[in-house]
């Protein structure tokens, strides 16, 4: 089932488009819901990036992920595994703006691919939230749900996934420009390569350096010392509510399932009575329609779940972005640090006094003194450490700033993403609750009609 | 066919044997066996007849309770009243069966509940009663009548106890649930056209506690009750030679029947269970959201309103679980009992045509007191088919009450149900407008485009 991503909100050119596998032409008639001429440009300006200007590169694509399927083929431990590969589509929208239907640039990926492409994004662009991926493994299961990878549901619920994830990306003012970004839609081979010799895993900040810093910090910015919690609160509560959310779905799943009990025994039942068998025939066939009724609603359910997922993964960007700044200010700091030691060192050896212990002021208390022109090398050399020191700190101080102001404004864009987001989730599952009452209340209402006829 | 009631009566209204007809039409006589009722009222096509008179308003001929195995006079004549008899609009005689109370005893604790009688029939002495019992006034009311009518219908008691996912006897729930049953049970009897008018119904009713106790302990005695019990046994082993059709399809019905109700009530068991499970785990949902609400800026008031919709969903399921386990259950229930005890009348009118066959065999067989056995052959033949016909009718009297519990109680429940969709539809479409108006009227339309 395909579902339209109402919550990717669109720029006014770029548009979304969601297709059957190679089928009839419902792609053109879900096309055509979407291009929504009603769709105000202000409207949709929103959620683009803080540039504000919407002139992502891709503007001009059409981007869908529409197919998947398994392959097999040797891995890079020369051992034979099967695994799923998506097809992405592109198109030029003013291709289609003119009514021209070409036919779409297509290649393959695997999931492994899209894990590359964002691993690099977090890297080349670490003062971003970036989209997150979804879910690797089927986790928050209930028991119906298979929690296996090759799942033809789980599949599908991922093709969306990756769609999504495309969508946003391209809608995104800054990531959207990508070059990578832009390879990674377009060109099928050597596109890892391309990636790889970016040199990017070199710039990728060691966990363990990553986190030293987060513990050694002194003055994080307090924003973003909120934000962490804040996102640290999200991951937590998001993961609790899945959890839930999984028991109360196995629970209704076994309410709806055992009414269907009903409808056997009735149809046994009836084959007995005379007066009354009509009536228990009829309400059998409902209460066999209210037993199969679950299986729509608890996937309309797993949508609601996806969108919760997507945002439980947020937090975990979220946390990136401010483990980033951590590290730069750390940086900061030891740097400063390091400054304020060397000009003490200065001092000390310009005026003779040690305030500090050091190896070298007791040698040379223990050994003699040193020579004016020793002093004099030393001081020289520290001189150029202390330029080179405060032409450091100058510079990692404006990386700091400059990281807190572009990080924030992507900050902001994402509240705003996410305040709209959750709550059309929200009201979207409030529209699910109110479609399962109606449908209740008109199985329960024919089957009443059968009662009382009986 | 001859009408002799008189075997082993002791003191019996003079009866005139003149007016004595065969046919179905025939005139009701005294019976010592159903401790002479009031007829006069049921009796719509019989004939006016002299032996009319015999049934004066004085209701104690004989203590007939110690005569059980006695011919009734005319079986002709007691399917003809109790034919006729409809659910009657003027119910003459209300029971309410209430007030559970707690007794201590230094050797047990039992309930004991108030019984409230109201009646306008002539037989009984006043027109108010009000006593206490207990369970097992209850069971021993259920086997006298069993004794007198061994083929009638009646509506079963509830359980002793139930065993499956009950802790304490005297929990709240089961003394209530034990207590409607109870109410039901006396109701069916006051209903019944024969059942009501048996002298231990009445006694049950009307005589306080010590004079019950001694009624009681009237009455055949322990050894004259293990001969019935013997006899009965016997005539189960050695069976009957052919079952009529008309019970041969009665049995299978009810073999169906029980089958079937029992699925039922297994199934509603099973959904009560899952929907409990379901009350518990959303019972968490609604926490979690106002939580979450904790984190948020922009978003508290949608979660809170999350929050309050699922807590309101969460009561409404509470009660729907209610009426589930309160409504349908017991009646579910009740009618499993009812399987058994049908399946008890259809093998006692079974030992009755074994007890007869048996003679018969006798006869045929066996070098003995011809004329005596004969006699008792015809006692016996008629008390068969006396049996038989009141089963008959009281099956088909069976039958409608059963569909008429079983239809109000299945339609209950379908509307209990959509009330509690609608509840819950309510809920959601309040927190719909509240945040996005928009939407409910687009809703709104749709639904009136898809018509």
């Amino acid at each position: 089932m395909r579902r339209r991503l109402s919550q990717v909100q669109q720029t006014h050119d770029t548009t979304i488009y969601v297709s059957e596998p190679r089928m009839a032409d419902s792609g053109s008639e879900e096309a055509a819901v979407i291009e929504n001429p009603e769709v105000a440009p202000e409207e949709v300006q929103q959620d683009i990036g803080g540039t504000g200007d919407g002139s992502s590169l891709l503007k001009k694509m059409e981007i869908s992920v529409s197919e998947a399927e398994k392959r097999t083929g040797k891995n890079t431990m020369n051992m034979q595994e099967t695994y799923t590969v998506y097809l992405i589509e592109t198109r030029s929208v003013e291709a289609l703006n003119e009514g021209q239907s070409p036919a779409p640039d297509t290649l393959w990926r695997r999931y492994s691919e899209f894990e590359l492409l964002r691993n690099y994004l977090l890297v080349t662009y670490s003062y971003i939230v970036v989209p997150p991926l979804p879910e690797k493994r089927a986790e928050f299961v209930w028991h119906k749900l298979s929690a296996d990878n090759m799942d033809p549901d789980f599949v599908e619920r991922r093709r969306i996934g990756l769609e999504n994830f495309l969508l946003r990306i391209s809608a995104h003012s800054v990531l959207s420009k990508d070059n990578i970004f832009y390879l990674f839609l377009t060109q099928e081979n050597g596109w890892k390569d391309v990636v790889y010799d970016t040199g990017f895993q070199a710039k990728a900040d060691s966990r363990l350096k990553a986190l030293n810093a987060t513990f050694r910090v002194k003055n994080p910015e307090k924003r973003f010392t909120e934000l962490k919690h804040y996102s640290d609160e999200l991951q937590s509560v998001i993961s609790h509510l899945l959890r839930v959310r999984a028991r109360v779905a196995d629970r209704l799943y076994g309410v709806y399932k055992v009414h269907g009990n009903y409808g056997r025994v009735f149809s046994e039942w009836s084959a007995i009575e005379k007066e009354m068998g009509d009536g228990l025939q009829s309400a059998g066939h409902h209460m066999d329609a209210y037993a199969a009724s679950v299986d729509d609603i608890l996937e309309e359910e797993e949508h609601y779940a996806d969108q919760l997922k997507e945002y439980l993964f947020y937090s975990e960007a979220l946390r990136a972005v401010c483990r980033k700044h951590e590290l730069l200010q750390y940086e900061l700091e030891v740097t400063a640090l390091d400054l304020v030691s060397k000009k003490q060192q200065r001092e000390e050896l310009a005026t003779g006094t040690v305030r500090t212990f050091s190896l070298k002021g007791m040698t040379s208390k223990l050994f003699g003194q040193e020579t004016p022109e020793q002093r004099e090398a030393k001081l020289k050399v520290l001189e150029e450490q202390i330029t080179e020191g405060e032409e450091f700190v100058k510079s990692k101080t404006l990386e700091c700033e400059e990281y807190v102001q572009n990080s924030w404004i992507d900050i902001e864009r994402f509240k705003e993403q996410k305040n709209q987001d959750l709550k059309e989730a929200l009201i979207s599952y409030a529209v699910m609750q109110i479609s399962m009452c109606k449908k209740g209340i008109q199985v329960w209402t024919n089957a009443k009609e059968c009662f009382s006829k009986m | 066919m001859r009408f002799a009631a008189l075997v082993g009566c002791n003191s019996l209204h003079p009866i005139s044997m003149e007016n004595e007809s065969l046919s179905s039409a025939s005139t009701p006589r005294c019976n010592p066996a159903l401790n002479s009722p009031d007829f006069s009222r049921h009796m719509l096509e019989l004939d006016e007849d002299d032996d009319l008179e015999v049934f004066s308003k004085d209701a104690t001929f004989t203590d007939a309770s110690s005569i059980n195995t006695s011919l009734p006079t005319s079986p002709g004549s007691m399917i003809n009243q109790y034919r006729f008899e409809e659910e009657h609009d003027s119910k003459d005689l209300f029971i309410t069966v209430g007030d559970p109370e707690s007794h201590v005893t230094a050797i047990e604790t039992f309930i004991t509940y108030r019984i409230v009688t109201k009646t306008t029939r002539s037989e009984f002495d006043s027109c108010e009663y009000e006593v206490r019992r207990r369970y097992q006034d209850f069971l021993w009311l259920k086997g006298k009548l069993e004794e007198a009518h061994p083929t009638l219908i009646i509506h079963p008691l509830p359980e002793k106890f139930i065993m499956k996912g009950m802790v304490e006897r005297f929990n709240d729930d089961f003394i209530e649930t034990r207590r409607k049953a109870l109410h039901k049970f006396l109701n069916r009897i006051a209903d019944h056209p024969i059942l009501s008018s048996n002298e231990d119904f009445k006694v049950f009713l009307t005589a306080q506690a010590w004079e019950l106790t001694s009624h009681k302990k009237q009455g055949p005695g322990l050894l004259s009750k293990m001969g019935e019990t013997v006899k009965a046994v016997a005539a189960s082993v050695r069976g009957i030679k052919q079952r009529p059709e008309e019970f041969v399809a009665m049995n299978d019905y009810v073999e169906s029947f029980g089958q079937k109700i029992g699925m039922m009530d297994k199934i509603t068991q099973r959904i009560i269970k899952e929907q409990r499970e379901y009350l518990e785990e959303m019972k968490e949902c609604g926490p979690v959201y106002t939580l979450w609400s904790a984190s948020e800026e922009e978003l508290v008031d949608i979660l809170k309103g999350m929050a309050g919709c699922i807590d309101n969903c969460c009561k409404a399921t509470e009660e729907q679980v209610g009426d589930l386990s309160e409504g349908l259950l017991p009646v579910l229930h009740e009618y499993v009992l009812c399987a058994e005890t049908l399946k008890a009348v259809l093998r006692r009118r079974d030992n009755i045509q074994a007890e007869y066959e048996s003679k018969s065999y006798t006869l045929a067989n066996k070098k003995a007191d011809r004329d005596v056995l004969k006699d008792e052959i015809e006692q016996l033949e008629d008390k068969m088919e006396y049996a038989n016909k009141m089963l008959k009718v009281d099956w088909e009297r069976w039958r409608k009450n059963m569909q008429s519990d079983l239809k109000l109680a299945f339609f209950d429940i379908a509307e209990k149900n959509v009330a509690y969709y609608e509840k819950c539809l309510a809920i959601w479409e309040t927190f719909l407008t509240t945040e996005k108006p928009e939407l409910v009227l687009e809703k709104d339309t749709e639904d009136y485009s898809q018509k």
